[in-house]
């Protein structure tokens, strides 16, 4: 019985290993194509990659956007919880800058000071003054999902940020690393909870609630690519910005008008 | 106890030994078959814990769970969409699409309606009354779009829910001043609490019809003389009993003698008409 190991043994053996690799090679993509496949209703996640926009100039700061997310995705009442809420900037004439939100933004805003023409607001005079509404800004880079321990926050394939309520353990450290405050810990759940752009009305191809009531259509909702959407119109006609480019999260929630002061 | 707990490793290389030589080969030596139990041990311990750690549907699309994605998307919405409305209502959907509020979703104002798009009649959507609901939009705020229109609620028809001028699914504002309290809205406060607040304006002021048009032009009357308010606070007058619709007998009319009366002076030099204090 011989005990050597000889070339051309060795080498028959070596062949075996390319149509090892192309059968491991076909077995992961068709289990991840029966995976994304097996959606219902025939919504293909991979077709959409969603994004929002913000109109600026014509936010009208009623906060109905801020009432309807908290109706649709059952947000704490207290005033501490928001999945998206309403700024209202007043930038004044010597340079100094307010930011208020009472509540949200979810029962309109209080009139500064007194209804005066010229605004006139604690003696001094406003130069300008505006609303930013605010979410998640569903980055394409989030910080929030590099940090998370366990992969309880992921961005799914058609582009939105989500977190696996199940699985997240409420460490906190998404809360931590998000620079635009965007999420939350759920009392009630002790998870991490934040903006889905409603991905239950979206893959059902509904309107997420904050666009859908939003008056004046100050947020258009709608994707990036080829698909002609009214979010592909405002995108090509405006000039766009987002908010913190310095952080390079690459955020998907496109503002117009966009004054320097905003943070 | 520790060789109690080495026992099996010992009894497995016994028996790798007793079969490898068995076969003739060469005899391996016990240090790799004691490293390779070793490795066997934490390669089965690791795929056992992998298997019972890591959740079911983990990494099929990334480094996540793919279950996560449907348990998102399972959520029933609470909204339903304008278009679910426009199915029962058309009309309603139709008019609010041609006015100023098209881009005003149903929903904005009347509330989440899916638990009403499913069952009709037993839940109804909210019913926007008052003020309050316009205002939510339309209160004056310097922040607000310069453009946008708005009003100041105390000097806007106070108190007069705007439903009464604007219809909510076609706001277009009355071309004509329906109501006098538009512009005169000092004097309607006072008349509205007033003896005199069941009297129309036009009891006493003869308005031309263009003054809503043109008010400066075309100004309406005053009355010019005691016998005016005589007509009815006179001694021996009798009041029309209905005045413009309004049932006069109900009130008790404070009556004065004309001749004795202030003497000389015009009744709105003590009274103001408006509201008139003496009872």
């Amino acid at each position: 019985m011989s005990q050597t190991y000889d070339r051309r043994k060795f080498l028959a053996e070596m062949l075996k290993f390319p149509p090892a690799t192309i059968v491991l090679g076909v077995i992961g993509p068709v289990k991840l194509l029966a995976a994304a496949g097996a959606d219902e209703d025939g919504y293909e996640p991979t077709e959409h990659y969603y994004a929002m926009g913000i109109r600026v100039e014509e936010c009208i700061g009623c906060g109905k956007c801020v009432q309807a997310c908290k109706l649709e995705n059952d947000v704490p009442e207290e005033p501490f919880y928001f999945r998206t809420w309403v700024e209202r900037y007043i930038v004044y004439t010597d340079g100094e800058v307010q930011v208020d939100s009472p509540n949200g933004g979810m029962e309109g805003f209080p009139p500064v000071a007194d209804d005066t023409f010229p605004p006139v607001a604690a003696g001094k005079e406003i130069l300008r003054t505006f609303f930013v509404p605010k979410l998640c800004n569903h980055c394409d880079n989030p910080p929030c999902v590099q940090v998370c321990p366990v992969g309880a926050t992921f961005k799914s394939q058609d582009g939105v940020v989500l977190v696996d309520e199940d699985y997240c353990i409420g460490c906190r450290y998404c809360i931590q690393a998000c620079p635009y405050g965007a999420r939350f810990l759920d009392p009630r759940t002790h998870t991490a909870n934040k903006c889905t752009f409603c991905y239950h009305r979206i893959t059902k191809g509904l309107l997420p609630a904050c666009v859908e009531v939003c008056p004046t259509q100050a947020r258009v909702f709608g994707e990036i690519g080829d698909r002609s959407t009214p979010l592909n119109r405002m995108m090509r006609m405006s000039h766009l910005e987002v908010l913190k480019p310095h952080m390079n999260t690459e955020p998907k929630v496109y503002y117009t008008a966009l004054d320097g002061e905003v943070r | 106890m520790f060789k109690a707990l080495l026992k099996p490793i010992t009894d497995l290389r016994a028996w790798i030994r007793g079969w490898s030589g068995g076969l003739g080969r060469r005899k391996i030596p016990t240090q790799i078959i004691q490293l390779g139990v070793i490795f066997l041990a934490v390669g089965v311990g690791m795929f056992v814990m992998r298997q019972k750690f890591v959740p079911e549907t983990f990494g099929d699309l990334g480094h996540y769970r793919g279950a996560a994605v449907a348990a998102n998307a399972a959520l029933e919405p609470r909204y339903s969409g304008w278009q679910e409305c426009a199915i029962c209502h058309p009309d309603k959907v139709e008019t609010k699409n041609k006015s100023f509020h098209r881009t005003v979703s149903c929903e904005a104002c009347h509330g989440p309606a899916s638990d009403h798009a499913n069952r009709p009649m037993r839940l109804r959507p909210e019913l926007p009354v008052g003020r309050e609901p316009c205002l939510a939009c339309h209160r004056y705020l310097v922040s607000r779009p310069t453009g946008f229109p708005q009003v100041i609620e105390e000097r806007h028809n106070p108190v007069r829910a705007c439903t009464s001028c604007h219809d909510a699914h076609d706001p277009t504002p009355p071309e004509r001043i329906q109501e006098c309290s538009a512009c005169h809205n000092t004097i309607a406060r006072s008349k509205a609490v007033s003896p005199h607040a069941p009297l129309d304006c036009e009891v006493c002021h003869e308005a031309p019809a263009e003054h809503k048009v043109q008010p400066r032009a075309h100004v309406p009357k005053k009355p010019f003389e005691r016998e005016f308010c005589g007509t009815c606070h006179a001694r021996e007058a009798t009041p029309p009993e209905l005045i413009r619709g309004v049932d006069l007998t109900v009130y008790e009319i404070p009556r004065i003698d004309l001749t004795t009366h202030g003497g000389t002076f015009v009744c709105w030099q003590c009274h103001y008409q408006h509201s008139p204090e003496a009872r």
